[in-house]
């Protein structure tokens, strides 16, 4: 498993950048995973994040879309705005998370 | 052991602006031929394809007020349930396989068709009627799912999806 420095923070990743180990992860990582893909973090996005998070260790796996949207309770258009194009990956990896399997 | 790469291990998420553009042709109006349009549909506009859905035929029961919310699954002429056909005949029958495969898909939280249809549009999808099967069914926009943004021709559909890769289903 290769780790990778980024802003002086070292951390394992799998082969495309994703975060490996939950524990890793802080929020200050969040950010500096942002700023890598061109995402300034606000509160809105915070609250995405920090939901993904939060969900994770219970369902064991990375919340789809779908999941932020209805359970995490924002809507699917505010999360295409605020991670354009490719929300639910841009999610997973800001949050230190594997992609999410789910279909939906 | 760990290797140390030098270069951080970035993924490209939107670098590669291909512009690639997916047009789903949906025909039918069963409820188990409905979803695997949609769910492509909207793995694709989460890959940030841009997404085009265009109703025809019996697809029109898709997004037609009246049966959207309530297609059915039957069991006739489907020997992919490994039943007796002739089971699939006996009253009740549509009414219960229906019921059974709404349950499944709920329990993987998986929406209905016209919520499905929401998160799509709400993700940035498209979704045209066919001018031919409105004609046909006398249904106009009214009739139809407030978020189809218009009924049009085959071939303006066609024009719409100039370069984009097409599924028929």
């Amino acid at each position: 498993m290769p780790t990778t420095t980024i802003d002086s923070h070292e951390f394992h990743v799998d082969d495309e950048g994703f975060m490996t180990q939950y524990d890793e992860w802080t929020e200050d990582l969040g950010n500096v995973l942002a700023a890598q893909i061109g995402i300034e973090m606000s509160d809105e996005h915070w609250k995405a994040i920090r939901f993904l998070r939060n969900d994770f260790p219970e369902r064991g796996e990375t919340a789809t879309l779908r999941r932020v949207a209805t359970v995490g309770g924002i809507p699917t258009k505010q999360l295409f705005t605020l991670f354009p194009k490719k929300p639910a990956k841009k999610m997973a990896y800001i949050a230190g998370l594997p992609k999410p399997r789910g279909c939906v | 052991m760990t290797i140390t790469e030098t270069a951080a291990i970035i993924p490209s998420f939107d670098e590669d602006e291909s512009g690639r553009k997916l047009a789903i042709i949906c025909s039918k109006g069963n409820l188990d031929m409905a979803y695997p349009g949609l769910i492509l549909a909207n793995a694709a506009l989460g890959e940030g394809v841009e997404t085009h859905l265009f109703f025809t035929f019996w697809g029109f029961d898709m997004i037609n007020k009246k049966t959207m919310g309530d297609l059915k699954f039957t069991l006739l002429g489907n020997t992919a349930t490994h039943m007796p056909q002739g089971f699939g005949g006996l009253p009740g029958m549509t009414a219960m396989a229906t019921h059974q495969m709404k349950k499944s898909i709920e329990e993987i939280g998986v929406p209905e068709v016209p919520e499905f249809l929401q998160q799509i549009v709400d993700s940035g999808g498209h979704l045209w009627a066919c001018r031919m099967s409105a004609d046909m069914q006398h249904l106009e926009a009214d009739d139809l799912y407030d978020e189809v943004e218009a009924i049009i021709s085959a071939s303006d559909f066609i024009e719409k999806t100039d370069g984009a890769q097409l599924l028929f289903i």
